[in-house]
């Protein structure tokens, strides 16, 4: 129950904001909205202990039953990791954000979005229904929309926002489609029932396909390659934005959603070698890509993708424990999911304080471009800390959390190398050595970090303000994650047995023992291959560094136009192109046309089906007689109306329209019905006098130039529609599969107290009808009445071409 | 006598269609009441022609004609009524505004 208000609180308070933000106008609104992750992440740890003792909680609100789809939240081990870490970068974000972002901003929208997204982000991972956890994925991906394009009046942050938009989207769809496969197979949304079933699942024709739509979803949210264009472009948002969204929680939903349906996946072939294969890629193609950029921000986000593919890399070697099944060789397997975990949360420390230290930079220097920074050290000593403290973890440094989890990942490689499952005795030997130049290449750009921005000399004319250090509010979030950078790196024992043993216990839920898949963390293991890895990595990585420029040129190698962005930007412009000219085409503004296309579609549906089903039936036997009177009247109409055709007066039209109406009359008349007689005659003069007193205000009926073809097209669609009228209404005469109900009406003296049948339906039978056409008069009265009273202002013409 | 009506009240439309499609605004409005009183015709000839007198208990014991059809038209009457006199106002506006009683000089793809 305390789930599901976890979710809803954000929610809530979001909705909430509107009103209060005009309410307290001299106080910053992040303090009120500060409160929800605070609780929230309060209320998550007091469940910390129980969690560990290998409880789990689970609470169901019927929504759709006979879907199956039900509003079901589950608290266990992997769910609590990402909880805490929404809850409690989202304190920190928000926090520094009051001090990023001032008062003129439109904070409500911000914190409004920002509240949605955490929302959105708990819900996913605390919900155990894959429906529901889907509308709550795609919600976080159009919060983040709106984060990104917060800044809307940048062409770069709307461009950003939608390509993020466009490929998150794209891959939500397809997951959707993947769970909707498995509910085909195993019956079931729910995780827990799925997981319990895997091995039946794994038998069946359609696991793969759902497999590899599931892991397309999960491979875009967490910009895999080569889905990954879009994370760099979203580095136009709001840096606490960037901190949060984009490195700390959303794209970690996607190694969630990973690690969650490993049960379910794990242990085949294809899952583990596209699992490992995209995140070893991502890996390197992220932290190569890295080294290039001048943007710090862009060079973060390189690095982000290539840590997601580090994490993503390691939750696919970890899933072959799941294929060897349970045994004591197997459990040295599980390893590489333990440090994946343990990445995960090292990553949100040191990347969250690494966004907020470029937030910083750019905050009180006014650029974030390393070819004008330099030398900040002695001017910025905090900022500097948090930099070192951060980059250093990153490249996998000790006395840093990032040291353990990197040694971690190596060993995890060195692991698979020995496995000879899925022709790992052939490939193997790839992953330790993709890892280890991956992970050069990320000392290297952890190295420009620091050196470019803090080291070397101050260039103040290149820079926007003059430095300083920043505002002590905006240093304690970032100084609040470097502790626990180093905190974990002093007790990361305390975090394995509380926090990751029961997430391990979510991933390999066959496996008998928690505790033994927990290693105990050593940051001196004796000198073995992992350590030696990482003094090559730190020796190769300063050579690299030093001799950056000479072999900077390699970049250049692969020209634009080949760039998967550029693939992106052709994809998007052309099929926007295509669709434009298409619609142009035949919405060219012209009414004429658009009545064409109406008309046309008519005929060819109802006419065509009309053929189609041989509904044509016509007996002249059943109609009732004719009367001389009755042929000349018809003679009369008809003329009449063929007349209109060639009519070159307005005056002419009306009174050939007049002699139509009137005619009318007559033929309400002779087939008994007075009371429409009445009115016919009524409103047939009162409309043409109606048309004549309007031409004293429009122009001449001047004649249409129309070329002979059109005139042909048009004659050949009337006369389409009226052949059609009529086959149709002769059928329908024929049509006698109901009898008809107007004899109930006959009674209309015992039911309404009325003589004339006509009049007790319109004011007693079907009285609300009539009221209703009453209102419609009266608004056709007012809008004429508007319409001609009304001036149109001066310039108001010109509104619709702007 | 029904089939005669329908042949009526397909020339009728067919008439109607032709006038709907022209560009001229004054020769659309006058198809669209021409259409309508096509479409009365043709409830009131689906619900049966000659087949009793005329729906009032005090004229005679019955059988009546069908009562109903002719509800529907006098609603119908009405309504297309007050559409044909908003569209002449609609007319005389646009008139008013754009200086153009033809549908093709208007709009254009002045689309965003």
């Amino acid at each position: 129950m305390t789930i599901i208000f976890a979710i809803l609180l954000p929610f809530i308070v979001a909705a909430c904001i509107p009103f209060a933000y005009r309410r307290f106008t001299n106080l910053h609104i992040g303090w009120f909205v500060l409160a929800v992750p605070v609780i929230l992440f309060g209320l998550l740890a007091t469940y910390i202990p129980r969690i560990a003792k290998g409880e789990t909680y689970t609470y169901t609100i019927e929504w759709i039953p006979s879907f199956h789809i039900n509003f079901t939240t589950y608290l266990d081990g992997l769910s609590m990791i990402l909880g805490l870490l929404i809850t409690g970068v989202g304190s920190l974000v928000i926090l520094y954000s009051i001090f990023y972002l001032s008062t003129k901003e439109s904070l409500h929208h911000f914190y409004c979005y920002l509240l949605l997204f955490m929302g959105a982000m708990l819900g996913v991972v605390l919900s155990d229904n894959l429906m529901v956890l889907y509308a709550f994925w795609e919600l976080t991906s159009v919060s983040s929309f709106l984060l990104i394009a917060f800044w809307h009046h940048r062409k770069a942050s709307r461009a950003g926002a939608r390509k993020a938009m466009t490929i998150t989207v794209i891959g939500g769809v397809a997951m959707l489609v993947g769970f909707l496969l498995l509910y085909a197979i195993g019956g079931t949304f729910s995780v827990r029932e799925l997981i319990s079933q895997a091995d039946m699942l794994q038998s069946h024709v359609l696991f793969v396909p759902a497999m590899l739509l599931v892991l397309l979803g999960a491979f875009t949210k967490s910009a895999q390659f080569p889905f990954h264009i879009w994370l760099p472009d979203a580095m136009e948002a709001p840096t606490p934005v960037s901190a949060y969204l984009h490195s700390a929680t959303m794209v970690k939903a996607g190694i969630y959603l990973v690690a969650r349906t490993t049960p379910i996946f794990g242990g085949h072939e294809v899952w583990f070698w596209t699992v490992s294969v995209i995140g070893l890629v991502t890996l390197f193609w992220g932290s190569f890509n890295a080294v290039k950029q001048f943007d710090l921000k862009a060079l973060l986000a390189y690095s982000t993708v290539s840590q997601l593919g580090l994490i993503m890399c390691l939750l696919g070697l970890g899933s072959a424990a799941l294929h060897l099944g349970y045994s004591t060789e197997s459990v040295i397997y599980t390893q590489a999911t333990f440090a994946a975990l343990f990445h995960l949360i090292n990553h949100s420390t040191f990347k969250g304080a690494l966004f907020m230290m470029v937030g910083i930079v750019d905050h009180e220097v006014g650029t974030r471009d390393i070819r004008r920074l330099g030398g900040l050290m002695a001017l910025m000593p905090f900022t500097f800390t948090i930099a070192v403290i951060g980059s250093f973890s990153m490249a996998g440094l000790p006395p840093f959390n990032g040291f353990l989890s990197k040694e971690m990942f190596f060993a995890a490689t060195l692991h698979i190398t020995e496995l000879n499952i899925f022709s790992l005795e052939a490939f193997g030997l790839l992953f330790p050595i993709i890892a280890w130049i991956a992970s050069v290449l990320t000392f290297v750009y952890c190295m420009i970090i620091v050196a470019r921005t803090f080291l070397g000399k101050v260039k103040p004319e290149r820079l926007e303000k003059p430095p300083h250090e920043a505002p002590f509010g905006m240093l304690i979030s970032p100084f609040i994650l470097i502790a626990l950078v180093i905190g974990i790196f002093l007790f990361p024992n305390v975090l394995g047995h509380y926090i990751l043993q029961p997430a391990m216990a979510s991933v390999y839920p066959g496996f008998p023992s928690s505790e033994e898949l927990t290693p105990h963390i050593y940051a001196w293991h004796g000198i073995n291959t992992e350590l030696l890895m990482t003094v090559g990595v730190v020796v190769l990585g300063i050579v690299l560094y030093r001799t950056l420029k000479k072999w900077r040129p390699i970049y250049r190698i692969i020209p634009e136009r080949y760039t998967l962005n550029a693939l992106y930007e052709r994809v998007i412009t052309t099929s926007e192109n295509t669709s434009g000219s298409i619609t142009r085409r035949y919405m060219n503004g012209n009414l004429s046309y658009y009545f064409m296309y109406i008309y046309i579609v008519f005929v060819a549906a109802v006419a065509g089906y009309f053929l189609l089903s041989d509904a044509f039936s016509w007996q002249p036997s059943k109609d009732s007689s004719v009367q001389y009177y009755e042929l000349i009247l018809v003679l009369v109409m008809i003329f009449a109306s063929v007349a209109l055709l060639f009519a070159k007066g307005r005056i002419t039209s009306v009174l050939l329209n007049g002699v139509l109406g009137y005619s009318v009359a007559f033929f309400f008349v002779i087939f008994r019905a007075p009371d429409l007689a009445l009115t016919q005659l009524v409103v047939e003069s009162v409309t043409t006098a109606l048309f004549l007193i309007s031409f004293k205000f429009l122009p001449e009926l001047k004649p249409e130039r129309t070329s002979k073809a059109i005139v042909f097209s048009k004659a050949l669609v009337s006369i389409l529609v009226g052949a059609t009228v009529t086959l149709i209404g002769l059928a329908v005469m024929n049509y006698e599969k109901f009898s008809a109900i107007s004899v109930y009406f006959e009674n209309a003296y015992e039911l309404a107290g009325g003589k004339n049948i006509v009049n007790a339906i319109l004011g007693d039978f079907r009285a609300f009808d009539t009221m209703l056409e009453v209102v419609v008069l009266f608004i056709a009265g007012l809008g004429v009445y508007t319409l001609i009273k009304l001036k149109a202002k001066k310039g108001d013409a010109d509104v619709e071409n702007k | 006598m029904e089939s005669l009506m329908m042949i009526l009240i397909g020339v009728l439309v067919a008439v109607a269609t032709y006038l709907v499609l022209s560009r001229k605004i004054l020769r659309v409005i006058i198809g669209t009441a021409v259409l309508s009183h096509a479409v009365h015709l043709l409830i009131l000839t689906v619900g049966g022609l000659k087949k009793g007198d005329v729906p009032l208990l005090s004229q005679s014991d019955g059988p009546y004609t069908d009562a109903l059809p002719q509800a529907l038209i006098l609603t119908a009457i009405v309504i297309s009524f007050a559409v044909t006199a908003f569209v002449l106002v609609l007319a005389y506006r646009m008139y008013k505004t754009n200086d153009a009683d033809d549908f093709s000089e208007l709009g254009g793809s002045s689309d965003e």
